[in-house]
C-alpha cells in the first residue's frame, strides 16, 4: 500500500506568509490527478516542494514508503520524481536530439564519462529515437531548440522529462503559451503517457484538465479546498464561485 | 572531415611556425603556453559558463609548483609538469569548493580574491619562493635525459608544442564526451540540469578542477621554459588578458581559444614594439570592434559573413 508518492500535512511558510497549509495528497501508480487553483494559490510552490526545489517547514513526503522530504532535487529525480517547467528552460542552443540525450546519459549514470563521444553509445541513441518517435519529433531532431515554435518546445520539454523514466511526473502548466490550435498536441502527448506512470498536472486550461485528469484537487491560499472527480468538481458551487466561474460551464 | 582538416592544419601550423620564426621562438613559445592557459579558461567560462577573473591563481600554482619542485626535489621536466598540473588541480579543487557555490558578481569577486590571496602568500613566504624577486635558480634537466633546453628556445618550443597538442586533443575528447555535454548543459540551464538529476555543484567542481590541471600545465611549462617564475604569474592582468583572448576568439570553441590568443599576442607584440606606451589603445579598439560587431568572436565571423552575404542578395 506504500507504492507511489504520499504527502502528509505538508507545510511551508516564508516568514509569516503561509504558502502550503497542511496539504495531504497521494499519487499511486497510474493516477492522473490535476491540481487547479487561482493565481497565487501555491500550486507551483507545492510542485517545487515535491521535487525538492524547496524544503518544507513541516509535514512529510514519502516515495514508496521512503522519506524524501530532505532529499536534494537531483537525488529525488534519480529516485523517480520528475517535473516539467512552467516556463520552458530547455537547452536552447542544443538540438532536440542533444536535449534528450542529456537526461538519458544522466539517468544511466554516464554523466561523468570523459573519454568517449556522447553520441557513441548505441543504447542511448536507440532510446533517443524512441523518444523522438513517441513525441513525433523525428523531423525536428537536429534542429536547435531556440528555432522551434513554442508548442514544439513544450513537447521537447515533455520528451526530455520522460527520458528520465520517472515514476512520478509533475507537469507544471504543460499547455501554457501554446496556441489554442496546437493544444491538442499536448493533450495527445499526455494521454499517450505510460499507464503505470503517476501524473500530477498543474494547469489553468480547464479543457485539458477535464479531459486528462481522473481526479482534481483544488488549491486555494495554499490549502486544499476540495478533491473529487471532474464531475464532482464542476458541480461544486464553492469551486465555481472561487475559481471556475465562467471558465467551465459544467 | 572538416574537423580532421582543421586538426591537421593546427599540427602543420605548429611545425611550420618553427621554421617561419626561427629568431622569435621565445615569443612563439609564449603564445603556445598562453593558448594552453586560454583553453583551460574556455573549459570553465566557454563551456560551463563559470565567469572567472582569477584564473591566474591556477596558472600561478602550476608555475610555482613546478618551479619549487625543480629547485628542491628534481629538475626533471616531465615529472615537474605533472607536479605543476597537480598543483593547479588541487588549488582549483580546494578553491572550487567555495567558488562553485557562488555565481555572478560574487563569483567574479571571489575568483579575484583567491588569486590575490595566493599571490600574497607566495610574496610573504620569501625564504622559499623568493617573494617579489621571483623564484630564481631553476635549472631544468634535459627532457627524457636527451633534449636539453637551449639558449635559442628550440627545445622549449617543441616541448611546448607537443604539450599543447596533447592538451588540445585531450580537451577535444573531453568536450565531446558526456561530461563535456553536461558542462554545456549547465551553461545553458543549471536549473534544468538539476531537474534531470545532475549534481550541478559537484559537476562544476570537477570541471573547475580539470581546468585547474590544464592551467597548472601552462604555468609549469612557463616556469620550465623560462626558468623563472614571478609574482605576476598570479596577477590580475594575466587573468583579464586570458579572458580578452577568449572573447576575441570565441567562447565555447577550442579553436576560438587558439585564434584569440594568437591574434591578441601578435597584435600586442607588434603594437608594443611600434609604440611601447600606447599599445593598449590598439588592443582596446580591437576588442571594442569585435565585441560590438562579432560578439561570438572571430570564430563567429564565417557565420556573420554568410548571413551578411545572404542579406546582400
Amino acid at each position: 500500500m506504500n507504492a507511489g508518492l504520499r504527502v502528509k500535512n505538508l507545510q511551508m511558510h516564508f516568514g509569516g506568509i503561509v504558502v502550503a497549509d497542511n496539504i495531504n495528497l497521494s499519487l499511486e501508480p497510474g493516477d492522473r490527478k490535476a491540481l487547479i487553483g487561482p493565481n497565487g494559490a501555491g500550486k507551483t510552490t507545492f510542485a517545487n516542494l515535491l521535487t525538492g526545489n524547496l524544503t518544507p517547514t513541516g509535514g512529510s513526503i514519502s516515495l514508496d514508503g521512503m522519506d524524501i522530504k530532505r532529499m536534494k532535487e537531483s537525488k529525488r529525480v534519480r529516485a523517480g520524481v520528475a517535473k516539467t517547467f512552467q516556463i520552458t528552460t530547455l537547452f536552447r542552443h542544443m538540438s532536440v536530439r542533444e536535449n534528450i540525450r542529456l537526461p538519458i546519459l544522466e539517468r544511466m549514470g554516464r554523466g561523468m564519462r570523459m573519454f568517449k563521444r556522447a553520441d557513441s553509445y548505441p543504447d542511448v541513441e536507440e532510446e533517443i529515437e524512441q523518444m523522438l518517435s513517441q513525441f513525433n519529433l523525428q523531423s525536428l531532431a537536429d534542429v536547435e531548440v531556440h528555432e522551434l515554435a513554442y508548442g514544439q518546445q513544450r513537447l521537447v520539454e515533455m520528451a526530455l522529462t520522460m527520458a528520465l523514466k520517472p515514476r512520478i511526473l509533475i507537469l507544471d502548466e504543460p499547455s501554457a503559451g501554446v496556441a489554442a490550435s496546437d493544444a491538442h498536441i499536448i493533450t495527445d502527448a499526455i494521454e499517450n503517457l505510460p499507464d503505470d506512470l503517476s501524473v500530477l498536472i498543474i494547469e489553468h486550461d480547464m479543457k485539458l484538465v477535464f479531459k486528462v485528469a481522473s481526479r482534481i484537487i483544488v488549491l486555494v491560499n495554499g490549502a486544499i479546498l476540495c478533491e473529487g472527480t471532474p464531475g464532482e468538481i464542476s458541480k461544486n458551487q464553492q469551486v465555481r464561485d472561487l475559481y471556475l466561474g465562467a471558465r467551465h460551464d459544467g | 572531415m572538416l574537423r580532421l582538416a582543421f586538426d591537421l592544419l593546427l599540427i602543420g601550423a605548429g611545425i611550420a611556425a618553427y621554421f617561419i620564426f626561427p629568431d622569435n621562438l621565445g615569443f612563439v613559445t609564449r603564445v603556445l603556453i598562453m593558448i594552453i592557459m586560454v583553453l583551460s579558461l574556455d573549459l570553465v567560462l566557454g563551456y560551463a559558463g563559470v565567469a572567472t577573473l582569477g584564473h591566474a591563481a591556477l596558472y600561478g600554482a602550476g608555475a610555482y609548483g613546478a618551479g619549487l619542485f625543480a629547485i628542491y626535489y628534481s629538475p626533471d621536466p616531465l615529472t615537474g609538469l605533472l607536479v605543476g598540473a597537480m598543483a593547479g588541480g588541487v588549488t582549483a579543487f580546494v578553491s572550487g569548493l567555495i567558488l562553485m557555490r557562488a555565481n555572478g558578481l560574487t563569483l567574479l569577486m571571489l575568483t579575484i580574491a583567491v588569486a590575490q590571496i595566493m599571490q600574497e602568500i607566495v610574496n610573504k613566504e620569501r625564504a622559499i619562493t623568493g617573494g617579489s624577486d621571483g623564484l630564481l635558480g631553476i635549472d631544468m634537466d634535459p627532457i627524457m635525459g636527451v633534449y636539453a633546453f637551449d639558449f635559442f628556445g628550440r627545445t622549449g618550443y617543441w616541448y611546448a608544442l607537443v604539450v599543447l597538442l596533447v592538451v588540445f586533443f585531450a580537451l577535444k575528447i573531453l568536450v565531446a564526451s558526456p561530461f563535456g555535454n553536461m558542462a554545456r548543459g549547465i551553461h545553458e540551464s543549471a536549473p534544468r540540469m538539476r531537474a534531470i538529476g545532475t549534481p550541478v555543484y559537484w559537476r562544476l567542481v570537477a570541471i573547475y578542477t580539470i581546468s585547474g590541471i590544464v592551467a597548472g600545465i601552462a604555468g609549469a611549462l612557463s616556469a620550465q621554459v623560462t626558468e623563472l617564475v614571478s609574482l605576476e604569474a598570479f596577477g590580475f592582468a594575466l587573468s583579464a588578458e586570458a579572458m580578452v583572448m577568449l572573447i576575441l576568439g570565441g567562447l565555447g570553441r577550442l579553436y576560438g581559444a587558439i585564434i584569440g590568443t594568437i591574434i591578441f599576442m601578435v597584435v600586442h607584440h607588434t603594437a608594443a614594439s611600434i609604440d611601447p606606451f600606447n599599445w593598449l589603445f590598439v588592443i582596446g579598439t580591437m576588442v571594442l570592434i569585435v565585441v560590438y560587431f562579432v560578439p561570438e568572436g572571430f570564430m563567429g565571423l564565417p557565420v556573420r559573413l554568410r548571413r551578411w552575404m545572404r542579406w546582400q542578395k
